[in-house]
């Protein structure tokens, strides 16, 4: 699995026709071509490509990702010490928190809009709820974020300014009591949570719906109902429980698309994390960085699947025992 | 078939209105050249950033273009990168699901392995990475999408083949010693088809929407090719200002992805059987 | 007001027209969209780190307002009778922020350090031609080159020295003085938020003085729409503009126009079109005169920089001595064009109206890098090369691409480009014939004996006059062999908040932010700061 995604990062840095010379000093009357070849020779980019492979995987499996082109100084995956004492954070360190942080808030406040709305869907199905909500849905799910974050910014932040308009802090942060802080971090994280997370609403939303159709058609709710168990019964503590289930699975898979999608939203809110880098790293073909966050990047979708698939068999009881069969 | 297909998706209301929209986009875009009031690489420098008026119906741009032209004719470009990006992705997710379900063994194996390798890699990361470091071009962007979205449909049609195989008359033609090509396509492909539409349709919504988010990078459909998403990206500079640059296109981005997700989920329900039941 | 860096209803009406007293203290934010890797300029390359590193160190020598040489850390300074040596004398008792004094063994260092070849700096060029260099006192400086070099004093007001005593020992790339730089100038560095901003303060044992701001923010943020919106919200105080910006939506808004000093001032670089001279036809002077006869460009400064540009003949600044004003651009005569390619060779045999020659229609493709304003003078040559019967095609392609792919491997016909250029007037590496290996900048592939030989003589005659003598007869070779069609040199356009007061006007020659120590923000305008401290 690992070599899999090993090989892919690397082929694709391979695509590129350009290097990290061609950004660093170029076109910059100053700079000779001389010095640019001795740069290349620095970064190993004159070995022969299986030569840079085989030094890619040993980084990888030690998970070392070496130091980035583009800014000399910087290790790309954790903080390294001098021999003077002085720790250089790692760009991935710096930068994953912060993906990682808006995205499990994100996700949180798509699960608790969306599980009240897909039941409410799908317990008014067909109904002028149902569609309301569907439609609602759908108009989130198509609109350009980037778009919709540009007037929400103008709407919110200059006309209004009720919310700051970019950046994670306030310039004067430092100097806030811890009250403080708190509000001026939550909002500058408001935008940049509740946007994209309008995106997600309407797949998970749809999911829990058609999840509970499924489930309050089956046999046993039939009998449940025969049985003269009140509705609100039926649907909280029989249905749901199951219509949840598979929901486990749904969010360990969107694990990439979320942290791919941080790009444009890091982009506009200026927000140094993982897909803000990941961009830049491109743009400057900072090969490093770019393998390192891909390697990083499947990795955690992994960790993330694993983490779903054990939450599912701890969740469901027949997995459980299948779990113990075998 | 078609008939029926077409009659089923005109009774689920929002198929309806999915198909009604679409119709409508691919429809102004197909006639573009005859509806156009003006040539859209038509230059005015002396009609820069004209609001709307009789004249120009959606503005000018900064070159004094006329706003609606490039609107109609950069709808073909952001409409045909859908269709092709998700025409090879269903291409190859059908090619390699079939393989993959039908012979099963080590064929599954590996063919499952490189789709689970696929679908860990975030891959909005993939298709930027690709595309900058091949260069952007219309063709570059579609074959890029198209390749890094082929997985679902892959699991798909695994799934449906293996669920097929287990039929009866699928048994019967093998003992009868019909050849595998025969078999998959006159049965097993047909019978597979509905979600594969659904899946191709609601695939091109995001495939149109990523068109345009790659424009925002700067990474999308390049100038002077007009797409909405570029010209959205064009017009986010000045929001607050000529509203009409960022508007008109966010707009068409908007009903444009909507009407092929309506139209797709509406499909699914559509064409589910469950829901034939409930009726 | 603990959240107070807002800008809250209460002090939107303030009117900030009236000019009040200087006054020290007070917090100049401003942004950028890239972040720098380092503040080693010279090994760092980016221009957001030049910026904020040209607030911490200072050079030997600078420029003064009217961008002629005067001394910076250097009090004085001597050119030897041969040429070939200069004497630099250093002011005394010079400090470095944390309190070490900063010797002429500094400057020797710093010297060393950019030649050195473990530094690979991309600035090193200029500096290996010196032969020797030595510190026979602290305050002395000597450099001896191995023949007579001009652009030497003006190499020197671009050289940031750097501290010996932290960086003796060290590797430069791996160091953590990158991160936590100590210098010399007005500011230091006070804290680096990763991504977020860059805080400096003044610097108490500052060479020169004292600045008035106390303190320097730069805001990190990527998206120039974003920015906008927070200069439009007061924000930021500062920032870059294109010229719808400047001339249509700020003007079109009165509260904005309250708050906000635009400035327009002339930078040094154009922009122009470059013909792959290796390939057919652009070998053909008729066919590079055609070209550049049938363009207009007095609709490109209108329609693409808003008249906010201005036509030019040679590759220097309009209004300065090294551009020669004697020449004319080429006029906009479609007609003549259109007899220079009949000249040439190129008529419509098929009536399909593209002019061919040898049965092989005209056609070629521009290439630009995604830059709104290149790509829209791309748009509009495009469309005057059309009307005389040649094809266009327009592509636009990011940055890195653009260079390896098609600029070093010269696989292009034609560029739409700019060029940025220093004060001094060497051009040698644009357009001597030597310098056209890839990678190298002449990569129009120019070659023409006469102007390499001005190139040579240029670079080795400190006199100013016979420099100038031999610029212009530069100019004009260049101009009229067309190896490349001028389009215009645009203004550079800024806006900063009128609460930061204190600025030149009319705009010095050497630009709107000389002397920028001097601005200042008074008190009363100081509502949506931070308490310092």
């Amino acid at each position: 699995m690992l070599i899999g995604i090993s090989l892919i990062s690397f082929f694709i840095m391979h695509l590129a026709p350009g290097d990290i010379t061609d950004n660093e000093a170029s076109f910059d009357p100053k700079s000779s071509e001389e010095s640019r070849a001795q740069l290349r020779k620095l970064y190993d980019l004159d070995k022969p490509v299986i030569v840079q492979y085989g030094l890619w995987l040993k980084r990888m499996v030690t998970l070392d990702f070496g130091k980035s082109f583009a800014s000399h100084q910087k290790p790309v995956f954790w903080q390294t010490t001098d021999k003077d004492g002085n720790v250089t954070k790692g760009m991935i360190q710096q930068a994953l928190p912060i993906t990682l942080m808006i995205n499990i808030i994100g996700l949180c406040i798509t699960l608790l809009l969306a599980i009240p709305l897909g039941i409410l869907a799908a317990t008014h199905y067909q109904q002028w709820q149902d569609r309301s909500i569907t439609l609602f849905n759908f108009i989130g799910f198509s609109i350009p974020g980037f778009w919709l974050s540009l007037l929400l910014m103008y709407w919110l932040g200059v006309v209004n300014n009720w919310l700051p308009i970019s950046g994670l802090h306030s310039i004067n942060y430092e100097s806030l009591d811890t009250w403080a802080k708190i509000k001026d971090s939550v909002s500058h994280l408001i935008m940049p949570v509740i946007i994209p997370s309008v995106t997600g609403l309407a797949g998970i939303t749809l999911f829990v719906k058609n999840g509970m159709l499924d489930v309050l058609g089956q046999d046993y709710i039939t009998t449940a109902r025969a049985k003269g168990l009140s509705e609100h019964k039926v649907v909280y503590q029989h249905a749901l429980r199951n219509a949840l289930l598979p929901l486990i699975t749904i969010i360990g898979l969107s694990i990439p698309g979320l942290i791919g999608g941080s790009v444009i939203a890091e982009t506009i809110f200026a927000i140094p994390g993982m897909g803000k880098l990941f961009y830049d790293a491109v743009l400057m073909r900072d090969f490093p960085v770019v393998m390192g966050i891909l390697t990083i990047g499947s990795a955690l979708t992994l960790v993330g699947n694993l983490v779903a698939d054990v939450a599912y068999a701890w969740a469901d009881p027949r997995v459980r025992r299948g779990v113990m069969r075998n | 078939m078609h008939n029926n297909l077409l009659s089923r998706i005109l009774a689920n209301p929002l198929a309806k209105a999915g198909f009604i929209i679409i119709a409508i986009v691919f429809a102004l875009a197909m006639l573009a050249p005859w509806i156009s009031p003006y040539d859209p690489n038509a230059i005015n420098v002396k009609a820069i950033l004209f609001a709307p008026s009789w004249q120009h119906w959606m503005g000018t741009d900064g070159l004094g273009r006329d706003v609606l032209s490039r609107m109609l004719h950069g709808g073909r470009i952001s409409l045909l990168v859908g269709l092709v990006a998700v025409g090879i992705s269903t291409a190859i997710g059908v090619v390699l699901g079939a393989l993959a379900g039908y012979y099963r063994g080590w064929v599954d194996t590996v063919i499952m392995r490189i789709v689970d390798i696929m679908l860990s890699i975030p891959s909005f990361f993939l298709i930027l990475a690709v595309i900058a470091f091949l260069t952007p071009s219309i063709i570059n962007i579609m074959i890029v999408i198209g390749l890094t979205s082929w997985m679902g449909v892959t699991r798909l049609v695994r799934a449906e083949f293996m669920s097929l195989s287990q039929r009866e008359f699928i048994q019967a033609s093998k003992t009868l010693g019909a050849k595998d090509a025969r078999l998959i396509f006159t049965h097993l492909l047909p019978n597979s088809l509905t979600p594969i539409i659904v899946s191709a349709v609601l695939g091109i919504a995001s495939a149109v929407l990523m068109e345009s988010g790659l424009s925002f990078l700067g990474l999308g459909v390049q100038a002077p090719e007009s797409s909405w998403g570029n010209i959205l990206t064009d017009g986010k500079e000045y929001i607050q200002f000529a509203w009409w640059l960022s508007v008109y296109p966010g707009m068409a981005i908007l009903i444009t992805v909507l009407g092929y997700n309506l139209l797709g989920e509406g499909l699914r329900d559509a064409l589910d059987p469950r829901s034939d039941a409930q009726e | 007001m603990l959240l107070g860096c807002n800008n809250t209803a209460s002090n939107s009406n303030i009117n900030y027209n009236q000019q009040l007293a200087s006054e020290p203290g007070g917090t100049m934010i401003d942004a950028m969209i890239g972040e720098p890797s380092g503040l080693i300029a010279m090994i760092a390359g980016e221009a957001s780190a030049a910026q904020i590193s040209a607030q911490i160190f200072n050079t030997l020598l600078t420029y003064n307002k009217d961008l002629d040489i005067k001394g910076e850390l250097a009090e004085s300074w001597s050119v030897s009778d041969d040429q070939k040596t200069i004497t630099f004398t250093l002011k005394p008792n010079l400090k470095w922020s944390d309190g070490n004094p900063l010797t002429s063994e500094d400057v020797l260092f710093t010297w060393q350090l950019v030649t050195d070849e473990k530094t690979r700096s991309p600035y090193g060029a200029d500096f290996q031609l010196v032969k020797q260099a030595t510190a026979p006192t602290p305050l002395t400086f000597q450099v001896t080159y191995e023949q007579a070099y001009a652009p030497a004093l003006d190499s020197w007001s671009g050289l940031q020295i750097l501290p010996k005593h932290l960086l003796k020992g060290k590797d430069i790339h791996t160091t953590a003085f990158a991160q936590k730089p100590v210098g010399s100038n007005y500011y230091k560095l006070d804290a680096w938020q990763h991504g977020e901003n860059i805080k400096l303060s003044r610097n108490q044992n500052a060479v020169l003085g004292q600045a008035n701001i106390e303190q320097l923010i730069t805001r990190i943020i990527p998206d120039k729409s974003a920015q906008f919106l927070e200069l439009m919200a007061g924000n930021i105080d500062r920032m870059g503009l294109d010229p719808i910006k400047y001339s249509r939506i700020i003007p079109a808004r009165p509260a904005l126009q309250e708050k906000l000093n635009l400035y327009k001032e002339l930078g040094n670089s154009y922009t122009y079109m470059g013909f792959n001279l290796k390939h057919k036809p652009f070998d053909d002077i008729r066919v590079r005169h055609a070209i550049n006869y049938a363009i207009d460009k007095q609709e490109i400064i209108d329609g693409v920089y808003l008249g906010l540009g201005i036509n030019i003949a040679s590759p220097y600044k309009p209004g300065t001595r090294w551009s020669n004003p004697d020449l004319n651009p080429y006029p906009y005569n479609p007609s003549k064009a259109k007899a220079l390619l009949k000249a040439a060779g190129f008529t419509d045999t098929d009536g399909d109206g593209i002019l061919e020659r040898d049965g092989k229609p005209f056609a070629f493709e521009i290439i630009t890098n995604q830059n709104k304003e290149r790509e829209k003078t791309a748009v509009l040559i495009q469309r005057r090369l059309k009307s005389i019967g040649i094809a266009v095609k327009i592509r636009a392609i990011e940055w890195a691409s653009f260079i390896s792919r098609f600029i070093k491997t010269g696989d292009f016909d034609v560029v739409v480009l700019g060029w940025g250029l220093g004060l001094d007037p060497d051009q040698y590496s644009i357009w001597h014939s030597s310098q056209q290996e890839p990678g190298q900048f002449n990569f129009v592939g120019y070659n023409n004996p006469e102007v390499d030989r001005l190139l040579e003589a240029g670079r080795t005659e400190l006199d100013p006059d016979k420099r100038q003598k031999i610029y212009h007869a530069f100019a004009k070779v260049l101009l009229a062999d067309s190896p490349i069609v001028y389009l215009s040199a645009g203004y550079g356009l800024s806006a900063m908040h009128k609460r930061v007061q204190g600025t030149i006007d009319p705009i010095p020659p050497a630009g709107s932010a000389y002397d920028a120590q001097k601005w200042y923000i008074p008190s009363a305008y100081r509502s949506n700061q931070i308490s310092a401290e």
